[in-house]
């Protein structure tokens, strides 16, 4: 399955679908009883959700509660600890992606993610926008394709210049939006983002929150934080997770509260969600 | 105003134990511990120039006995037909070309072999394999030479060596694989620590972008650990170089050696011929310039590995992805 098959062109679905017809279209992923134990015990278990298209989903709770361990369940990045096991539906565009036939790295060349440390491979600046398209193979105009993913992370006039010279001279917030252009350039589908800005300064922060909104309009985000604020300024939905702790003393995340990021932080079902939002707790 | 300052000092009093300490001399500090930390630091330094001191002095005695040989040795003999000391022929090339044959060999079966164990333990044994197989491989890094050299000739020369040609018993191609034998773990060793110090956030961020394993370690793993997979071959060539035991056992030629450049035939190394020489010391001792002979080649060598660092240096100074 290539992803021109299974990304229907976001103009015609506005257009032309129903209301309906369209809501059901615009899940990328739909969750249902995800649970993941590392060894014998749940990190976090019981998770549903629904993940929509060309919206940014916020993943918000205390730590340890499970959010990077959900993130990373999406484009199966769990597969690479060893004791990680994932149990319950991940659905990815209606395709169980722990399905007997899905081959994890293809789920990674079309569900891109950038970690919480800036984390550019010691190489230039090209090279490491190159890198994915160049072992996807769909490197035909690289230079181009380069360019325009650095256009994309609005990094472009900041390393045009620079191009061969190495990542690591570039600052924090730079090196971050690098990332985000190296995760861009092998055209993925969506956007995992584990707290992106947790390393970066407030002015960075900024660069890179405005840059996921820009970045919405072409891609489904998903992103970890735990700074409120920063979920509440860019998120379209919201899911709060938090700890549960069990008689034994082991503590497993649960989601307690998905929905409208404006609803989540105005005026939430569960009381949980609210005592965490006005800083109650957490 | 005056009350808080007051108290100020009777707290910094209380810190050094009331001896009515103020706050200027606070910053001062403890005279007992800056001189304290004044000894530690002769000592180190002590320690430092010590180590430099007996290195000076090594080379110098090197270079000194060399030297007598080098003025004293008619240059005639320093290119004949071989390498026999006792008996005045000094053919430098025989030992010299010799050690880089035997090297040669081990590293040809060292690299793969040390670099395969290594990636194969870092990158795709898991965990439980790992921790058995590790500790394998750093008790075969510690076998002692003449079990190596003994192996090279009763198991490597026939049942290697001689079935796939025709060679001789003592031959050079045995201690050769039986160096390298001996030097794979060192180099697996190395390596795998090289490639363990690669942070995981790379190997992530290789696999995110939708990598395979082989690309993540081709193209990720291997690039960035580049300099401690060279400084692990280098290791591996000095070992090489200056391992005598097999060599003495397995190549022959314990008296000398003519030049031999077949590594089917016995051959002499630079150590081995020093050990050679350096055994029954009288007649080293009685016999020319045999005795200098020795300081000769020990400088030729450490010349050798000298030059081997500095290519290593330049190499990885070059090529190194910093993270
Ligand atoms: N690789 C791992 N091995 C074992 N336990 C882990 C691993 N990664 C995370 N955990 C555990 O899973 C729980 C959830 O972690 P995580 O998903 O990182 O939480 P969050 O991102 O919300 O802070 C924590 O209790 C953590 O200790
Ligand atoms: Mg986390």
């Amino acid at each position: 399955m290539t992803a021109a098959e299974t990304r229907p062109d976001p103009e015609s679905v506005g257009a032309a679908a129903t209301p309906q017809r369209q809501g059901r279209e615009e899940v990328v992923f739909h969750l249902d009883g995800l649970s993941v134990h590392y060894g014998e015990f749940p990190a976090v278990k019981g998770v549903g959700l629904d993940v929509r298209r060309n919206e940014i989903t916020a993943l918000i709770g205390p730590s340890g509660c499970g959010k990077s361990t959900v993130l990373r369940s999406l484009n199966r990045m769990n597969d690479l600890i060893e004791i990680a096991k994932v149990s319950g539906l991940v659905e990815y565009h209606g395709v169980d992606l722990y399905g007997p036939a899905v081959d994890p790295v293809e789920v990674r060349r079309q569900i891109g993610m950038v970690f919480q440390k800036p984390n550019p491979f010691p190489k230039s600046i090209y090279d490491n926008v190159a890198f994915g398209p160049r072992i996807a193979k769909t490197d035909d105009d690289l230079d181009g394709l380069v360019e325009q993913s650095l256009r994309r992370a609005v990094l472009w006039d900041e390393v045009r210049d620079k191009l061969d010279q190495s990542a690591y001279a570039l600052s924090g917030g730079q090196q971050q939006r690098l990332c985000i252009a190296r995760a861009i350039a092998t055209s993925p589908d969506v956007l995992l983002m584990d707290e992106p800005c947790s390393a970066l300064d407030p002015i960075a922060t900024l660069r890179i929150e405005e840059l996921m909104v820009e970045l919405k309009s072409d891609y489904s985000i998903v992103i970890v934080t735990h700074n409120m604020q920063q979920a509440a300024r860019v998120s379209d939905r919201t899911a709060f997770f938090t700890v549960d702790e069990s008689v034994t003393g082991h503590r497993t995340g649960i989601l307690v509260e998905f929905d409208q990021t404006g609803k989540i932080f105005t005026n939430p079902s569960n009381p949980k969600t609210e005592d965490y939002i006005t800083g109650r707790f957490g | 105003m005056g009350r808080p300052v007051s108290r100020r000092h009777s707290i910094a009093e209380a810190a050094h134990g009331g001896r009515g300490l103020s706050a200027s001399v606070m910053l001062a500090g403890d005279p007992r511990r800056r001189r304290k930390e004044a000894r530690v630091r002769g000592f180190l330094f002590a320690a430092a120039a010590a180590t430099v001191l007996v290195g000076v002095a090594i080379v110098l005695a090197l270079i000194g006995e060399a030297w007598n040989f080098v003025t004293q040795v008619e240059f005639s003999k320093l290119w004949s037909l071989g390498w026999f000391p006792r008996r005045d022929f000094f053919d430098v090339r025989t030992i010299v070309l010799g050690t880089i044959i035997i090297a040669g060999i081990a590293m040809v079966v060292a690299t793969p072999l040390g670099l395969g164990a290594a990636i194969y333990l870092s990158e795709y044994a898991s965990p439980r394999t790992r921790r058995i197989l590790k500790p394998i491989v750093e008790i075969l890094a510690g076998i002692p030479s003449v079990v190596l050299g003994y192996f090279a000739l009763t198991w490597i020369s026939p049942n290697v060596v001689q079935r796939l040609f025709t060679a001789n018993t003592f031959n050079m191609a045995a201690a050769g694989i039986g160096v390298g034998v001996l030097v794979t773990p060192l180099v697996a060793a190395v390596t795998e620590d090289a490639l363990r110090a690669v942070p995981v956030s790379l190997r992530e961020a290789s696999y995110g972008l939708g990598a395979r394993r082989g690309e993540t370690v081709r193209k990720v793993v291997l690039p960035a650990a580049v300099s401690g997979i060279v400084a692990a071959l280098i290791l591996g060539v000095s070992r090489a170089i200056g391992e005598t035991m097999v060599v003495a056992m397995a190549a022959g030629a314990t008296g000398g050696s003519l030049l031999q450049l077949n590594p089917l035939e016995p051959g002499q190394t630079m150590t081995a011929a020093m050990t050679a020489l350096a055994i029954g010391s009288d007649q080293v001792a009685g016999s020319g310039l045999a005795f200098q002979s020795l300081f000769f080649v020990g400088l030729l060598l450490f010349a050798m590995t000298l030059i081997l660092n500095v290519i290593g240096d330049r190499f990885v100074r070059r090529v190194r992805e910093k993270y």
